[in-house]
Formats: structure tokens, sequence, C-alpha cells
């Protein structure tokens, strides 16, 4: 396998507050490479988000307090200067984030927002930049784009939007690109097209992704390899193939049959998750943090387990027997029946 | 025009051609946002009508217009054999009593200063039925119903979950044990398990309390689990209406056929998927396009589209479609 572009090792982000410290991301590993696209999939508060804010330095509260390595080509992000962050920032690794409106600033035009974050790293003519700016706005599919360069945000609809911060993230050409639930926020048909927009990007830039989502359903259709978090920890981790087939995670379990089938077939009732997710700031934190919604916890749910490689590639860190999962998690995911 | 076929006998409430248009200012004057646009539907008692769509399909307006919170431009609204869009505010009140609503953000829609058993028990109140006492053990029966320990009736709204905020907004619905409710996007601001919870809860309230349901939501696979029936929406139009299965596995418009194709699926060969992408935008409710408004989107269209409106026509297989081309 070829070096890591993103490797990530035993990440941890604790915020101290009023009430206690916060444990927003747990010891978290794991590796980007080349051209990989790396779905990593979460409920509000399993710390999805703020690990990879975290590795971008993009966390400014002086509370908060992070750990551990994030080497990107080699040099580590978590201890490098503001200046050397911020070189890196946009031209190698660049952020898309959920609400396309707030992530552009409504008095400047399109073409001014792209601009300026070409020439904020490249010695460039704010003619060129700007001429690179309609190239790009066309390349992410945006009608008329000598034109709509010219354009402010509000004159472009929530999936537009989301285009022009695309094609602002890919100004620089970077290796990496964090999409930090680039869709939720659109309308179905409009995430069908942006999914599409970023695959096809993908393959002609050669980028490498991590696609930040709630959705299983988007991380399958987009991702070589997912990771699934829960509590700040990884709970299961591998090719999508394999996860998607053959999930050994009861949470992740629990993950897939929330969501109503989508194959045409019909079940009274959900098999859902009992509960609510854990909170961050639950000091107890020596057990799979699962535990406490799944069915089948033993007293070998504590101490906390490790994440063991019981496939090649496919990680998890459940303490069920091996032998018995796909029994288990066909009981599992199975739709309850009616109550009497 | 066709009128569903149903029997009349077991109709709870009946929409009868509803508009609703907001007029705004613009930079060219005075115009018109056709939110709603000449929509008739009818739900039986004891099923689930499900109404799906994009943003600004006017599905909410319409959710709405059904209970009067909006009053439409024109049309009617019958529930339980009475035209409610004819009644004054006085006369609405206690017509309410037979139809509640649920809103999108539960964050929102409860009183932040008000406890949880308080939140139950102000619409009994309000319309006095009972006593106190009974109005108190109510209340609690209806927390334990949506799954509280009666310790958190002393609660307030900001001490709840997201979750927990939704299933108090469904009990103080409950409250006045309406026979219809109207949730409107009930379980899209939730994480998903906590989703497919209040989805199993509204599945088991329905049978424990022979409640009628108009579900409106944008997300199609939600929809198809909860609904018995569904009806697409398309700028303020109702463009296909049929059974939750048949609109599902087999969709007659070429805009359900997108939407269905556009839900992103947990499937381990994915790149086999085709997928109908479409192009464009949704247009704008002010300028609709002339002809069948999903004209300048869809695969299908032919010049007949571009100039004729298609109606809603009930087909030989019981499903109403709006498309000249039905597939």
């Amino acid at each position: 396998m070829s070096e890591p572009l993103l490797d990530v090792r035993d990440l941890r982000v604790s915020f101290r507050t009023r009430t206690g410290v916060v444990t927003a991301v747990d010891g978290i590993s794991f590796t980007v490479g080349p051209g990989d696209v790396v779905g990593l999939v979460g409920e509000s508060g399993s710390g999805k988000s703020v690990s990879m804010l975290s590795v971008l330095g993009l966390i400014d509260n002086p509370n908060c307090v992070i750990e551990g390595q994030a080497l990107f080509k080699g040099r580590d992000l978590l201890t490098m200067s503001d200046d050397e962050l911020r070189a890196v920032r946009g031209q190698e690794i660049a952020m898309i984030f959920q609400d396309p409106m707030t992530a552009l600033t409504p008095v400047y035009t399109a073409g001014w927002h792209i601009s300026e974050q070409i020439r904020a790293h490249e010695k460039v003519s704010k003619k060129a930049a700007l001429a690179r700016a309609v190239q790009l706005l066309d390349a992410v599919g945006i009608p008329n784009a000598a034109d709509r360069v010219n354009s402010y945000p509000h004159e472009f609809s929530g999936g537009m939007r989301q285009r022009v911060v695309i094609a602002m993230a890919l100004s620089c050409n970077p290796s990496l690109l964090i999409a930090d639930e680039p869709t939720t926020a659109l309308d179905v048909t409009i995430q069908a097209q942006i999914l599409e927009l970023l695959k096809s990007l993908q393959s002609e830039f050669g980028s490498s992704i991590v696609l930040i989502t709630h959705d299983m359903g988007v991380v399958s259709q987009m991702s070589d390899r997912v990771m699934v978090m829960y509590g700040g920890r990884l709970a299961e981790a591998g090719p999508r193939r394999e996860v998607m087939r053959n999930p050994l995670h009861p949470y992740t379990w629990g993950l897939m049959a929330s969501i109503p089938p989508t194959d045409g077939t019909r079940v009274a009732r959900l098999a859902a998750i009992p509960g609510a997710p854990i909170s961050p700031g639950d000091p107890d934190r020596d057990h799979c943090l699962f535990s406490a919604r799944c069915r089948f916890v033993s007293d070998a749910c504590r101490p906390q387990p490790e994440l063991v490689e019981h496939i090649p590639g496919h990680f998890d860190s459940c303490v069920l027997p091996f032998a018995d999962r796909v029994e288990l998690r066909r009981q599992a995911m199975t739709p309850l029946e009616v109550a009497p | 025009m066709s009128e569903p076929v149903v029997d009349e006998g077991g109709l709870l409430l009946k929409a009868r051609q509803i508009v609703k248009h907001f007029p705004i200012r613009t930079s060219q004057g005075k115009q018109l946002v056709q939110a709603v646009d000449g929509v008739s539907l009818s739900v039986r008692a004891g099923e689930t009508l499900g109404l799906v769509g994009e943003s600004g399909c006017g599905k909410s307006t319409l959710g709405r217009c059904l209970v009067r919170l909006l009053d439409p431009t024109s049309g009617e609204v019958i529930f339980d054999g009475v035209d409610i869009t004819t009644k004054s505010r006085r006369e609405l009140r206690t017509l309410r009593l037979g139809f509640q609503m649920i809103f999108q953000d539960p964050y929102a829609s409860l009183n932040p200063r008000r406890r949880a058993l308080a939140t139950v028990e102000e619409p009994m109140l309000t319309h006095s039925l009972g006593t106190n006492a009974e109005i108190r053990a109510r209340a609690l029966m209806l927390l334990e119903q949506v799954g509280f320990d009666p310790s958190y009736a002393d609660r307030y709204p900001h001490e709840f979950s997201g979750g927990q905020r939704q299933r108090l907004g469904i009990a103080r619905a409950l409250a006045v044990a309406p026979k219809l409710l109207i949730a409107d996007e009930p379980v899209s601001a939730l994480d998903v398990s906590i989703q497919a919870q209040v989805l199993n809860l509204l599945s088991d309230l329905q049978r424990d309390n022979d409640l009628t349901y108009v579900f409106i939501a944008h997300d199609l696979a939600v929809v198809h689990h909860i609904a018995d029936r569904i009806g697409v929406m398309y700028l303020g139009e109702l463009v296909e209406v049929g059974s939750s299965t048949d609109v599902y596995t087999a969709p007659r418009h070429p805009y359900t056929e997108a939407l269905i194709s556009a839900i992103p699926v947990i499937d381990a060969e994915a790149e086999v998927r085709e997928r109908i992408v479409l192009t464009g935008d949704l247009p704008s409710p002010i300028d609709k396009p002339a002809g069948c408004a999903f004209n300048p989107r869809c695969h299908y269209a032919q010049d007949v589209c571009r100039t004729d409106k298609p109606t809603l026509q009930l087909l030989n297989d019981g499903r109403e479609v709006a498309c000249h081309f039905p597939l």
C-alpha cells in the first residue's frame, strides 16, 4: 500500500467546561490514502465533525485540548504553526461545510470568493484568478459561468450555492477534500446532483475525500471505506462493501435497521435502537459506550473493548463472539413484531 | 376532472381545489407566490396519507390550510362533514378538538417556560375537558403513553433532547383526543436512531387510538414506511396519488420516478445502480413554467407538455397521475 496522505494516530479532543471535561473524540486512528473516499458516519455528538475540524486546526476554543498526531504527507498538522497551517489549508486540504449560505460572504460575488482563495495561495493576477473562477464554476456545472461569476450568494439556489462552495474548495487543486455533511441541507434530487458532481470531480482531480455524514445511504453511494463513530470512538471501520454487506458492530446494525427499507418492502415497526446517544460529558467511559443501548450487553462490555481486525481490513470494537455475529445480526435487524 | 373513487362514508377529511396564493412585492411590482394551486384530496378514517415533495412544493402550506392555520385563498376543507373554511375563529376553536398538528421543530413549538405536564394539560384546560384532577391524570397517562417516566413531568423543554421534545409535542397534540393528526416533517430534525423510535411511536399510537394521519415529509422512504397512501407534490400541485406500495415500487409520474431514484440506498454494489439525476432546480412558484410545471426538468417532456397543463387523471389501476404520458 502506498504512503497514506493523512495518517491520524490516537486523536483525542476534549473540552473543559464548567460541568467537567467533555470528551468529543476519544482516541481514533485512521489513514486516508491518495484518491481514497472515506465515509465517516455517526449521529449528532459522535465526534465526526470535531475530529476533522481539530485536525485542520479549526477549533479556536481555548478550553479545547487536542492530543495525538495527524500526519499529512508526513508532517504533523497538530504541531504546525498558524502560518504553516494556513499554507496547507485551502491549498492542500480544503473543506466543504454543510450550510452553503454561511460558508459564503453575502456581500461578495461568487467570483470574488474563488479568486480570493486562489490569490491567497498563488501569485496570479486578479484577471487570471477570475478567469480560473469561471472555469471552475463551469466545471461544477453552473450554467452561464461567465455571467454567474458576478452573482452574489443570495442570487443562487441552495444547490447552486453548494456548487460555488465546491468550486472554491477545488480552486487550488487540493489533495484532500473534507466534506462535512455537504448535502444535508439540500433536497434529495439536488443531493443526488451534488453527489454525482463530487464523484466525477473526484475521478477527474484525483483528490482524496473524507465525507462526514449521518446518512448511511450517502456513504454507501460514495465511499471506498466506511468508519462508523459512536461516542467519539470508532465502532467499526472497513471497506464499504464489507461493512454494508457484513456489518459487525451492533451499533452499525441499529443504524441500518433504523432506516425504513428502501427496496419497496414495508415493515410494521422499525428495529430502532432504544435510548438516546451517549452524552460526551459522561465521565464513566471505561466500557463500550454503546452498551447502554445494546440488547446484547454483558459484563464483557467493561472495560472498554479494543478495536479488533476480525477480517483483514475490517475492524470493530465489539466483544461478542465473532462466530455468532451473523445470527445475532439477523436477530437485531429483524423488525420487531407489533407489540400486543 | 376525476374525483377519487372512495367510499364517502369513510371519509374524515376532504379538501376540494385548495388554492393558497401569497401576494408579495418584488422589483417587478406586486406578484403572487402560488404556494398551493388547486389541490384536492381525501383522507379516510384510520388511514395515513403521506404528502411528499421537495422544499417549496407547498406541502407545509397545504397542511396548514387543512387545519386553517392559514386561510386558503379558495377551495374548501370538509372535516367530518363540516366545511371548516367558512367557520369563524370561535367556531374553529371547538372544531379543532377533532384535528391537531405536530410540527417539525420540537425546539420552537414548545413553550420554554412551561413544564412537560403543564404543556400537555394546557389544551385540555383551554377546552375545559374535565376537572383539574381528571386533566392531570390524563396528562400523566399521555406522557407515559409516549414513553416518559413520571419523573419527567416536572421538567422544562430545555431539559429534554430533540427526540423527547418531539414526543412531548405528540402528547400535547393527543391531549384533546383528536381524530386527525397533521404531522409536518415530524422526524426530519432528529437523528436516525431517534427518528426510528418516533416513527414506531406514531404507528403504535395510531393503532391504540384509532388515529388518522396526514404525514408531511420530504423523505420518500420515511413516507413510504408510514403512509398507506402517498400524494406527491410538485410546485403546489399534486402530481401523483396512489397506494404507498404502488407509488413507491411502480411510480407513474416522471417526477415521482426521479424522486425515488434520488434516494441514497444502502447498497454494497452501489456502482451498478443507474439513477435518474434531475437537472436544474425547482422553478419559482412566482413564475411557474407554462404547460406541465415539471416539463423543464422532465426526461420525457414533449411539445404538448410545454403548452398544455395536465390535470390529475384517474388511471385504470386506481392511481391518479397528472401527466400527459404516464409511465
